[in-house]
């Protein structure tokens, strides 16, 4: 057998918050044992050091909305080994491709006053929407456990055990009462993407679908049962339309409640 | 012997800051000829996207702007609306809000003093390598982060993106018991940060001193974190909604980034070396006593001593929030009651980086007309440019990486968040 060398392991950003990496630097108490395991070969958020690829495993965090963006994951794809998205901006387009429903031009002018400076995409997309993607880890943020779990089975030669189910499992796990049944307020959890460990309504408040959709997702039959119960078109569409509104499931409700034409009521 | 020497300097890829930047630094003849920091992070339009989205979801998408220091935008966010809804927090939900802020300044400054910034001064690439020499130190800074990152969670739901936090208060508030939890890990830190500033304070700081025009919030209660007027080292004190009147902002063809100045004159500082030096007296009785046995009083001008000072912001951070648990009773209800109104609201707060501002015009519906959203890292990014150009002449006697490495320090002493900067962008530079 060849001589053990350690996984080169690099993390690189796109458009984000910097929180899906942040949450690496989050694991205060696996951190320093995980830098023994890998060879952090790429880490602008952590380290000065830059070792050039091939590189066993890279981490993608945010979404590709540049033209110079497209030609780096494009050759990030090309140096990794395995690639995985992590985090609702690679792997939906994130919060900013709320632009992708709009003109971007408009976007342009109301935040800048010389917009002919900016270079950008019209639209937001995830990594995968440009290249082959191994493995994606969902959430705003995703969460440590998952992003362990991914690393170790990464290390271990195993596929990671990330459940794909909803976020009404992880209530029922946790015991939380349905703020939904109970409480009558709207929430996102049976269409969602476990991971968070259901914390929106153990703090009372519903879903709001930072961590995307599960895996076969009913989001037409929650729409209709929300709206059924006073969630008015104009809000149906505010909720799908959020950290993941790119995702399919959560963009084709968005744009079905999108197009009830409706006065726009807050409450 | 080097005055002749025609340098260029770059840096591709700014490291250990939050977000993506560049350095260009071109020398002839002892002069720097351009100097350009370089911003590529991608815009991403939240100012645009707030417009027709609901009040109430300001706190949540706001946040998304930046991960280290998601609370900072939660709290500038519940400001501006609650003062467009007519609408104060008080007692032991403002405690609370406190309370969850100092969790973040403890979890973001430990990040930078011990993995971003402390390597500079030691000479190592990252806190990796820094561990394998000093392994105590970087686990301890460790446990100073996860502290902070411990009360985040308790109180906001998670560290980064806490769910918690609404317009009006929380959606649940914890037990008393809940928080006293907390106090063992607090004390830890805290006793950890009077030892560590101690040793800090014998670090080999680069001689480098500028007059700075320091602008930062001012409470008359307390060190200014959640709230309060905005106070400059020139003697002004006005309200936050006169914060655009001001500060004026700048996008020039030449650089990649939009600016904020004086109105009519020049670069300001904002962040943990201003506070200190306007706010001092504020500190918790500990955090002075150790900052002046360190030799650490105002004026500070030196910026690579903002390192110590996040040492003081720390230690003050513990200090007050064991105050603060020590005297917690759960408020009767988690939320102050909300009544839409049309309106505009101002809000500001002290983000880890500095000041941080939000303006939001609501319509009678609850909907957002137009947001405004000023970071600190854009208000600093002049300052770091003017930090830079007077450095760089100085430096001409050390080898190319040596000057590199000192001048990603100097912009380190800012701990710039460039993921913050909503207008930060790439523009096309003509170069000849």
């Amino acid at each position: 057998m060849a001589r053990h060398r350690k996984s080169k392991l690099a993390v690189w950003k796109f458009a984000s918050c910097d929180g899906c990496q942040l949450t690496l630097l989050d694991c205060e108490d696996e951190l320093m044992t995980l830098a023994d395991q890998v060879e952090i070969a790429y880490f602008l958020e952590a380290s000065r050091r830059r070792m050039r690829g091939p590189y066993d495993i890279s981490l993608v965090e945010g979404s590709i909305s540049t033209p110079e963006q497209e030609e780096e994951i494009r050759e990030i794809r090309r140096q990794s080994r395995f690639l995985v998205a992590i985090g609702a901006c690679a792997t939906t387009g994130g919060i900013q491709a709320l632009r992708n429903f709009a003109d971007v031009r408009q976007f342009l002018d109301i935040v800048y006053a010389r917009p002919e400076y900016i270079k950008t995409l019209k639209k937001s997309l995830p990594a995968s929407a440009y290249v082959p993607v191994d493995f994606e880890l969902q959430g705003c943020p995703i969460g440590k456990g998952p992003l362990l779990e991914l690393l170790s089975a990464f290390l271990n030669g195993r596929r990671p055990n990330i459940p794909s189910h909803s976020v009404c499992i992880e209530c029922k796990r946790r015991g939380t009462v349905c703020v939904m049944v109970a409480q009558g307020i709207p929430c996102l959890g049976p269409v969602t993407h476990a991971g968070c460990g259901a914390l929106c309504p153990a703090y009372r408040r519903g879903c709001y679908g930072c961590f995307g959709p599960m895996e076969t997702p009913n989001a037409t039959s929650l729409g209709e049962w929300l709206q059924a119960h006073g969630t008015s078109p104009p809000n149906l569409v505010r909720l799908f339309r959020s950290f993941n509104a790119y995702a399919p499931p959560f963009q084709e409700a968005g744009e079905r409640y999108a197009q009830v034409p409706q006065v726009d009521d807050p409450s | 012997m080097h005055r002749s020497r025609k340098l260029t300097i770059r840096v591709d890829a700014l490291a250990r800051v939050e977000g993506q930047g560049a350095l260009h630094i071109q020398v002839r003849d002892g002069q720097v000829r351009a100097l350009r920091l370089e911003i590529y992070e991608p815009p991403r339009f939240f100012e645009a996207f707030l417009r027709g989205r609901r009040f109430d979801e300001a706190p949540d998408i706001t946040a998304r702007i930046c991960a280290i220091c998601p609370v900072a935008y939660q709290m500038s966010a519940c400001n501006a609306m609650e003062g467009a809804l007519s609408l104060t927090v008080k007692g032991p939900l403002r405690d609370l809000r406190l309370l969850l802020y100092y969790g973040e300044w403890i979890e973001s400054h430990a990040l930078h003093v011990f993995l971003l910034h402390l390597p500079d001064f030691l000479g190592y690439d990252s806190a990796f390598d820094m561990a394998r020499h000093h392994p105590e130190l970087v686990r301890k800074g460790l446990h100073v982060k996860k502290a902070g990152n411990a009360l985040m969670a308790k109180i906001g739901g998670r560290e980064i993106h806490p769910i918690n936090v609404r317009i009006g208060g929380f959606y649940s508030v914890p037990s008393r018991q809940a928080l006293l939890s907390h106090r063992d890990d607090l004390t830890r830190a805290r006793d950890f940060m009077v030892e560590a500033l101690h040793w800090m304070a014998k670090l080999d700081f680069p001689e480098f001193e500028e007059d700075y025009e320091f602008a930062a919030l001012y409470h008359p209660d307390e060190y200014a974190i959640l709230e309060g007027q905005i106070r400059s080292s020139k003697g002004l004190l006005a309200p936050v909604s006169a914060f655009e009147e001001i500060f004026e902002e700048i996008q020039v063809p030449y650089s990649n980034a939009l600016h904020w100045t004086l109105r009519g004159g020049g670069s300001y500082m904002v962040g943990p070396l201003a506070r200190f030096n306007l706010n001092f007296p504020q500190l918790a009785p500990l955090a002075r006593e150790v900052a002046t046995s360190i030799g650490l009083v105002p004026p500070v001008r030196n910026p690579f001593k903002s390192i110590l000072c996040r040492g003081v912001e720390i230690l003050h951070a513990c200090e007050e929030a064991l105050h603060l648990i020590e005297r917690y009773e759960p408020p009767e209800r988690p939320q102050e009651a909300v009544a839409i109104q049309a309106g505009t609201g101002y809000g500001a707060s002290e983000a880890p980086r500095g000041i941080l501002y939000h303006r939001y015009q609501i319509n009678s519906q609850g909907l957002i007309e137009d947001a405004k959203i000023v970071t600190p890292t854009a208000q600093n990014q002049r300052r770091i440019e003017d930090d830079l150009r007077k450095l760089v002449p100085s430096l001409l006697s050390l080898t190319k990486e040596e000057i590199t490495w000192r001048c990603e320090q100097a912009i380190r002493n800012y701990d710039p968040c460039i993921s913050c900067a909503t207008h930060f962008l790439k523009v096309h530079i003509d170069s000849r």
